[in-house]
């Protein structure tokens, strides 16, 4: 009998896809703790290991080894599959992303559109998880993390139509390889596309930062008023998979902003940086933690948003002003 | 529409300007002390448990025993005992004990010293395990340690000491 290559590549794929999203989760904690120590002038962990690197281990091994309660009241089920419901679609999520021309573990040429749907399937597992607690905070952690997304994921859809009028594909890996060629080739600058260009970027990545409910979006967290909102009954490794689940989610947005604006894994200086080559996976990285350094120093600057704060700024200036930029975008590519 | 255009320029730079605060701090030393590590010089007034000072000539203490101390006391924490030796004048101390379960650190010891023998130290580091472990004997530390600046990796290791 032999094995079909494609199984086997399937398989690596898949092996790798899951140990770079947990790695990502560990790692992530990691850079968000000694970030934000650094904002705050602080040094942040760094007993266990050298520069703290140990400290994931430390806290996973913590996390695994605390017992799982399941409280008197709640539906088991809906309590159990929750954290679940939110890890699986972020790693189903990685199976499309092309990190280089090659690593890809599947190039769908509706690419655009499956992420954008496991998108919004990890929100579904935070309301099960919140429903199935039985828990005040948690209900009205859902009822805000809905209305949330519902909000946010109009001028993404919005921005991601955008761009895919001006690449003419779904395909993840077609849209990077037409932005080939220096940084000037990026979306992000493709202002003959559209002169509005930068800013749909700005919007893309503050609906990026709402629908992975960071801060100053984390209004379904918000611990100040809500315990911690959707993950008030969960302990152990139940909130650890919900917390992996969540950074991975990071990941996935901040891969998405890479492929769609920022050219992918093609040099920003194709001719004049000798290092990495003009295309490799290195670039794509430096990006993409480039994105989530972002995201990670925006949590550590600006306080949380109110509620009606985070809808007004959605409904009345994200949502307008990407409606004209798709306007815009396709009278300029009537024209021209 | 004007005024809205100008509020949503004005407030997405208010953002920028934000964040360059931040990453300016990232990017500066970091003002924290290492605790067990690294300490601070404690302040010249601050009054931890007393102790005897170490005259700079003799290397012994100025203590007299007079007692003066022991009557200042208002909680009765201090215990000072001395004996007559042949040659040397005056007495000698033998024993000076502090319940530090029992001091409200009020001074007024210090203040009554005559040939300004105690002090206040300058030692916070002051968890033990057991109560016995506050019953500090003076005359032994003035020996063992040049007290006033010494610092310990971890604050209890002295009072542990003195327990066993």
């Amino acid at each position: 009998m032999t094995l079909d290559p494609e199984i086997i590549r399937l398989l690596a794929f898949l092996v790798g896809v899951i140990a770079f999203a947990s790695f990502n989760a560990a790692y992530l904690v990691w850079l968000e703790r000694k970030e934000a120590a650094h904002i705050q002038r602080r040094i942040g962990p760094k007993e266990v290991g050298p520069f703290g690197l140990l400290q994931p281990l430390v806290d996973g091994i913590k996390l695994m080894t605390k017992q799982l309660i399941v409280p008197a009241g709640v539906d088991p089920v809906l309590f159990k599959i929750a954290p679940i419901l939110v890890m699986v679609p972020a790693i189903m999520s990685f199976v499309t992303i092309p990190f280089s021309e090659t690593l890809v573990a599947r190039n769908l040429d509706l690419g655009l559109l499956v992420i954008s749907a496991f998108a919004s399937v990890n929100f579904l597992g935070l309301l099960l998880g919140a429903w199935g607690s039985r828990n005040k905070y948690a209900v009205i952690s859902a009822g805000r993390a809905f209305s949330q997304n519902v909000a946010y994921e109009i001028p993404m859809l919005v921005i991601v139509v955008t761009l895919v009028m001006v690449s003419g594909t779904m395909n993840l890996t077609e849209i990077v390889g037409l932005q080939m060629g220096g940084f000037w080739h990026w979306n992000i600058l493709n202002l003959a596309a559209s002169p509005l260009m930068p800013v749909a970027f700005l919007i893309f990545f503050v609906c990026m930062l709402a629908e992975t409910n960071r801060a100053p979006f984390d209004m379904s967290e918000a611990e100040s008023e809500l315990v911690a909102g959707a993950f008030t009954e969960y302990s152990g490794m139940g909130f650890g998979v919900f917390f992996m689940g969540e950074y991975a989610n990071i990941v996935i947005g901040a891969c998405v902003a890479t492929i769609l604006f920022l050219g992918g894994w093609h040099s920003p200086f194709p001719d004049t940086i000798p290092f990495f080559g003009a295309s490799s996976v290195i670039w794509f990285l430096l990006k993409m933690y480039f994105i989530i350094f972002t995201v990670i120093w925006i949590r550590w600057t600006f306080p949380r948003t109110t509620f009606y704060g985070l809808l007004n700024l959605s409904w009345k200036i994200l949502i307008p002003i990407s409606f004209v930029n798709l306007i815009l975008t396709s009278a300029m590519l009537k024209v021209f | 529409m004007i005024d809205y255009l100008k509020e949503v320029i004005s407030g997405t730079w208010s953002l920028f300007v934000g964040l360059g605060i931040t990453i300016r701090y990232f990017f500066q030393p970091v003002v924290t002390v290492q605790y067990p590590y690294q300490t601070l010089p404690m302040a010249p007034r601050f009054r931890g448990h007393i102790e005897l000072v170490k005259d700079e000539e003799t290397g012994e203490t100025r203590c007299i025993v007079c007692g003066m101390c022991q009557k200042a006391c208002p909680s009765h924490c201090i215990t000072v005992n001395g004996e007559k030796r042949e040659g040397v004048q005056g007495k000698v101390l033998t024993e000076y004990t502090l319940d530090f379960t029992r001091c409200s650190l009020c001074g007024l010891c210090v203040e009554s010293c005559t040939p300004k023998a105690i002090t206040f130290s300058k030692d916070y580091n002051l968890a033990g395990l057991s109560k016995e472990a506050y019953i500090f004997d003076l005359k032994a530390e003035l020996s063992s340690l040049p007290a006033q600046t010494k610092l310990m990796p971890f604050g209890c290791k002295n009072r542990l000491e003195a327990k066993n």
